[in-house]
């Protein structure tokens, strides 16, 4: 099971509270757990991935473990940690503005 | 008709506000979508409980949004999945897609950038939702970069009426100090194939075949801040107002100049008359008498609140050159408030209500024609939008 923890904002769009849990079938990347977020909350569709270059959204972070994975490759493995469900993969939304 | 029911969109939230036919006690009920720009919230008038809201935020992109039960529950549509040919599931999208040229696969054109160099379209948001007169899953959005799109399917899915963007003045087009927006989009309740949009800074465009083509309607326009005052497009126009009653003649608040049309858009007149300022956003008319109109002159395009540091509509009943300002119920000193486009309303209830929002927060109506207003709530976000609905 993996643990997914989105911003306030987002967590309304999905009326979810608290973390979300999420199954991943194969390898644990950032693409397959927003493949799996979005499979079962086609609402966020765009508001983490662009619709068409599902690139990362510039004012979001993503961070697993106290590390920045923001930059890594979206099929890069996400920590031990995060596919184990020890840790949760964290969507962060800038803090600037607003 | 049992009462009104109010849409407002704010920088921080949307807000509903209702009340009886005597429109002098008021229930508020949100924010809907707290923490996001609501640029507008609009229901259908073919099915009052149908309402369409555009959320968006630069964190997070854009979201329709859409309710059928009156705005008491929420739903953002184009989440689920259509199947493909093949039988694979397909998912769907509430998102805009700009169309490219047939034959390269190429963009469809490109528009003029702030330094006059041309410039790709991005998608950025939409800035107005127009629901079918008819039809409650039929509504069409206007978006910055400016385009109109279509949905026929309750705002799941979206397909651009890409005549307009192609029609060949495309690359004349620039932004306004807004951002370059689609902000108008006006139905011909007499004939379902005219309908009539405008952008900043681009101009106003009618189409006779119900989107498909598209043609430039700025004849009359004088705007001296642009190389050639008087061309076919580059206009800052603000906002078109119409009463449906009477199709066809039209009202625009240009960045400066208020002017009108009693031919569809083929010819406009300045009817700013006696006004202090003709700049402004916001301009409305009288559900019960065509002829009168109403606007709210703003100082200048270098500083946006209402002139004299006076909160004051200008009401004309003659079809504009003539105004009287009304400021019964508004504050007459120390006011620094801005009225923006889509944040101007009318009621059909007898006698008309008047309802406008402004940068600080205030809701006011006048359920007199104009006479009198009232602030319905004096400390919401900064509002960008207010729509009216006139309940059965």
């Amino acid at each position: 099971m993996i643990r997914v923890q989105l911003p306030y904002h987002l967590r309304n769009v999905a009326h979810v509270r608290g973390e979300v849990e999420l199954d991943v079938q194969g390898a644990v990347t950032q693409r397959s757990v927003l493949d799996a977020l979005e499979a079962r909350y086609p609402m966020l569709r765009g508001t983490i991935r662009d619709h068409d270059t599902q690139q990362r959204r510039p004012f979001l972070r993503f961070f697993a473990c106290e590390e920045d994975l923001s930059h890594e490759s979206p099929d890069a493995l996400l920590p031990e940690a995060v596919a184990a469900g020890k840790e949760p993969f964290l969507v962060i939304g800038a803090i600037a503005g607003g | 008709m049992s009462g009104v029911r109010v849409l407002v969109g704010s920088r921080k939230g949307a807000f509903i506000l209702t009340s009886d036919g005597k429109r002098q006690s008021w229930q508020v009920s949100g924010p809907f979508f707290a923490g996001w720009e609501m640029y507008h919230v609009k229901g259908s008038p073919a099915d009052p409980n149908r309402i369409y809201a555009s959320q968006s935020s630069g964190w997070y992109g854009q979201l329709i949004q859409r309710s059928t039960d009156g705005g008491k529950t929420w739903e953002a549509p184009g989440g689920g999945f259509s199947t493909t040919p093949e039988g694979f599931p397909k998912p769907t999208p509430n998102r805009f897609v700009y169309d490219t040229s047939a034959e390269t696969g190429k963009p469809l054109t490109t528009h003029q950038w702030y330094d006059g160099t041309q410039h790709p379209w991005e998608f950025k948001r939409v800035w107005h939702l127009e629901p079918s007169l008819t039809d409650p899953d039929t509504v069409y959005a206007g978006v910055e970069d400016a385009a109109i799109f279509k949905s026929t399917d309750g705002g799941q899915s979206w397909h651009e009426l890409s005549g307009l963007r192609g029609h060949g003045t495309g690359p004349k087009w620039q932004p306004g100090a807004g951002g370059m927006c689609l902000h108008t989009i006006i139905l011909d309740p007499s004939n379902p194939k005219r309908m009539w949009i405008a952008i900043s800074a681009a101009g106003a465009f009618r189409s006779d075949d119900g989107g498909e083509t598209w043609k430039p309607i700025n004849k009359g326009l004088h705007s001296q801040y642009i190389p050639d005052p008087n061309a076919e497009v580059g206009h800052c126009v603000h906002h078109i107002a119409m009463n449906p009653k009477r199709p066809g003649v039209l009202f625009m608040q240009k960045h400066w100049d208020v002017m009108r049309s009693d031919d569809a858009g083929e010819q406009w007149k300045e009817v700013s008359g006696n006004l202090p300022t003709d700049f402004g956003f916001a301009i409305d008319v009288n559900s019960n008498d065509p002829e009168t109109i109403y606007v709210v002159p703003i100082k200048s395009d270098s500083e946006h609140f209402v002139h004299d540091a006076k909160l004051r509509v200008y009401r004309s009943k003659s079809g504009g050159n003539e105004w009287e300002p009304l400021t019964k119920g508004l504050p007459q000193e120390n006011c620094y408030v801005n009225v923006l486009r889509d944040a101007m309303s009318v009621d059909k209830m007898e006698p008309c209500g008047i309802y406008f929002g402004t940068s600080g927060g205030q809701v006011y109506c006048s359920n007199d024609n104009g006479d009198s207003w009232q602030a319905i709530v004096h400390d919401l976000p900064s509002v960008l939008s207010v729509e009216v609905q006139t309940l059965p």
